[in-house]
């Protein structure tokens, strides 16, 4: 991470921001992975993976987070995720009904259990993680030079 | 009777903030405050007189629950929220960008 | 099972279409208008199959998921259903080629056709759909969807128009999720047949009187009924030209008029208060809208006022609730989008050539523009209703079916405005297309291939559209819609019978 003391936040932020923000990251894939035994589920975990790359931004400034996720690789996980979720329903389209549970469903409470609705989880996560990002980065970075009303 | 009483106030307040406020961000919190009088709405019509909260758990047999059904529905209608408000604060400093004013008696371009 | 699995496509082809084109088509043109056009036509193609898939088969339930309702989510297809599919989707596919040749002046045209996809999976999916609160998550996507498209351009007055109508488009998405939530705590079920079956056996009560003044307020600004009707006539006009068409031909109808259709007839079911509501409604609309859009000189506002209008006789048509009466709605209400979507074209093809929306500035472009200038006539004579156009026919149905069920008051005033209307397209005719040519317009020339075809094609379609009263048509296309309505609540028992 870098050390420039003139961008970002102080030097205590920037500490324990190191520290933390891994914990964060996994702490959300923790809740989307879990959707189908505990409460959370995509959209809530996707918003904690999305908070753990906006803190970055917020204590070091914007070069060192686009660093670590681009606007355009944002832009790829938010399509990917839609694409997936679609991907999942026509399978089971073509197998029978529209988002047919076809994953075999183990014994209930384990982590392997649930058929499609972990896979379905992950790309929600995806997709609202990527675009929550998305949205701060182009509600915080417009530059404007207000014109006035002449 | 009475709580499901007070929510309808606080939609009422919600709607009131948009008819009557001039700047265009007390206007999106107006929205936001009668959106949030609707969920508690819907996740209080779901109570059960002595009802658990609707999780199974391993260990133990759960009876009564609450209703689960409108806590999904508020899930979906919290992410409803989420978009329209992000694209109405889009539009809102697309607005400033142009106009260089918040408020909305301003900001009168189109005629009758 | 596997008729019934044609379905479910209606939403999935354009969602497919929308991120499709978010993923590949970023900087290329050529993929991107390939990507649209053919995904607008595959739906338009399947909306004819599940047209004949109805009239021999008759109504078709499709189970989400495998769950049988009132458990799971179904899909049904039925009359009304089949007729709104065809006309949105036909619609929307010639509004798609339209918009190859129009967007070129806009930048980031991928971001239009993945916005446009969204809302035509969300209109698709109002109609498709058993389930009350899928009605309302498919109305919110196509509706958050034409938020964004009315301020595609970033123009001031375009940005101040799509934030009056974002704000009060979710107020009025908020009364309708207030509604479903005091039906839920009523009759404690979220599928439409089933709650029909509940409310047609408990009689009337007071909370079902709410449920239908907060519906009112919130689909009635869908539709823009007067006095809902204040967001329209910024929005449309500032909307780019193929958007406008879509938001005044299509999703005025789709989210508004239908879903009224369906929740007060088959859900509620039909009664005389709710009769007099929506035909005061109407009438008033069609008042309000005619008077106000005599005294403007904007092109495309002066058609905004006139949806207004056509849509108040179409709300005075079904308010009747005689099957003559219904019949005319219907049919009104698919030749209004052909014809008004023609319009809003043709002053979009205008605007194009000329770059001015201004009546007084223009004069004598018929001789320049000559197919613009014949579909735009073709069009205004329709939607004014001179025989032997689709508009004569409609509107004649629907004064004949007021006279019938002996309400003269409001067949007058039906009259009245239609003369009015005729008065206010004779201005446009007159002030844009004939007259002599100003000096400033010399070098201006006709518009690209791809906005003739569109144009030319629903041009056809407001010449022929008389020949869907013929005796063959007839039964197939508006007589199923017709009398599934008149059916009422019975409708429920249709669908669950057809629940395998």
């Amino acid at each position: 991470m870098s050390k420039e003391h003139d961008k970002g936040m102080s030097v205590i932020v920037k500490t324990i921001t190191r520290l933390t923000v891994g914990l964060i990251l996994l702490y959300g894939i923790y809740i989307v992975l879990h959707g189908h035994v505990s409460p959370g589920g995509g959209f809530a975990g996707g918003i904690i993976i999305a908070l753990s790359f906006i803190h970055i931004m917020l204590a070091y400034g914007k070069e060192v987070a686009f660093k670590k996720l681009s606007k355009s690789v944002a832009s790829f996980f938010e399509s990917i995720g839609a694409i997936l979720f679609l991907v999942v329903a026509l399978l089971g389209f073509t197998g029978g009904y529209f988002f047919l549970n076809f994953i075999s469903k183990g014994e209930p409470f384990r982590l392997f259990s649930g058929g499609i609705i972990p896979i379905c989880n992950i790309a929600i996560a995806l997709k609202v993680g990527a675009g929550l990002f998305a949205i701060f980065v182009a509600l915080v970075l417009l530059k404007f030079e207000p014109e006035k009303k002449g | 009777m009475i709580i499901y009483l007070l929510c309808l106030v606080l939609f009422l307040c919600g709607v009131y903030c948009v008819l009557r406020k001039r700047n265009i961000i007390k206007i999106i919190i107006g929205i936001i405050i009668s959106e949030y009088a609707v969920h508690l709405f819907l996740i209080l019509l779901a109570y059960r007189l002595g009802g658990r909260s609707p999780i199974f758990s391993p260990d133990r047999e759960i009876t009564n629950m609450v209703d689960p059904l409108p806590h999904a529905l508020v899930l979906t209608a919290i992410v409803i929220g989420l978009a329209s408000t992000a694209l109405l604060v889009g539009i809102a400093m697309r607005i400033y960008e142009k106009y260089g004013t918040f408020d909305i008696t301003r900001i009168r371009e189109l005629k009758r | 099972m596997v008729n019934s699995s044609i379905i479910p496509l209606f939403v999935a082809v354009p969602l497919g279409g929308a991120f499709l084109n978010s993923l590949l088509g970023r900087n290329r043109k050529k993929v991107t208008d390939i990507i649209g056009v053919s995904t607008a036509f595959i739906l338009s193609v399947l909306s004819f199959v599940a047209l004949r898939l109805y009239n021999t088969h008759g109504v078709l339930v499709y189970n989400v998921g495998g769950w049988k309702p009132p458990i799971g989510i179904g899909m049904v297809l039925d009359g009304l259903t089949a007729f709104m599919l065809v006309t949105v989707n036909v619609v929307a596919f010639c509004i798609a080629v339209y918009s190859v040749n129009y967007m070129e002046k806009f930048t980031s045209k991928w971001k239009f056709y993945t916005l446009f996809f969204l809302m035509l999976g969300g209109m698709n999916g109002v109609i498709i759909t058993g389930d009350i609160f899928n009605l309302f998550v498919f109305l919110e996507i196509a509706a958050v969807a034409s938020y964004a498209l009315v301020a595609f351009g970033t123009e001031r007055h375009e940005l101040e128009a799509a934030f009056k109508y974002a704000v009060m488009g979710t107020l009025g998405s908020l009364f309708i999720l207030l509604g479903i939530a005091f039906l839920y705590g009523y009759t404690s079920t979220l599928n439409m047949a089933d709650m029909g079956n509940i409310l047609a056996q408990s009689g009337s009560a007071n909370i079902v009187l709410m449920v239908i003044v907060l519906f009112l307020m919130g689909f009635g600004l869908k539709a823009a009924l007067v006095p809902f009707h204040a967001w329209l006539p910024d929005a449309h006009p500032s909307a780019p030209a193929p958007i406008s068409a879509m938001l005044s031909g299509v999703l005025i109808k789709s989210l508004g008029i239908y879903a009224i259709c369906r929740i007060f007839y088959n859900v509620i079911g039909f009664n005389q208060e709710i009769s007099a509501i929506l035909m005061f409604f109407g009438a008033l609309s069609m008042i309000v809208g005619g008077l106000l859009a005599l005294g403007q000189w904007d092109f495309k506002r002066l058609l905004a006022y006139s949806s207004i209008s056509q849509i108040g006789y179409i709300v005075l048509a079904l308010g009747l609730g005689t099957p003559l009466g219904i019949i005319g709605g219907l049919f009104h209400l698919f030749n209004h989008s052909i014809f008004k979507s023609l319009l809003f074209l043709n002053a979009g093809a205008v605007e194009y050539a000329t770059g001015t929306r201004d009546l007084k500035e223009m004069g004598g472009l018929a001789s320049k523009m000559p197919f613009t200038g014949t579909t735009g006539f073709l069009g205004s004579m329709s939607i004014a209703g001179i025989p032997p156009f689709s508009g004569f026919w409609s509107k004649l149905i629907i004064i004949i079916a007021l006279v019938q069920a002996g309400k003269v008051g409001y067949a007058f005033w039906a009259v009245i405005i239609s003369v009015l209307t005729l008065a206010m397209y004779i201005k446009v005719i007159r002030y844009a297309f004939l007259g002599k040519l100003k000096e400033k317009w010399r070098g201006v020339e006709e518009v690209p291939l791809f906005m003739k075809l569109s144009m030319g094609a629903l041009a056809l379609a407001c010449v022929a559209g008389g020949a869907l009263l013929l005796p063959g048509v007839y039964e197939a296309f508006l007589q199923n819609a017709e009398g599934l309505l008149t059916n009422g609540t019975k409708y429920a028992t249709v669908v669950l019978e057809a629940i395998k």
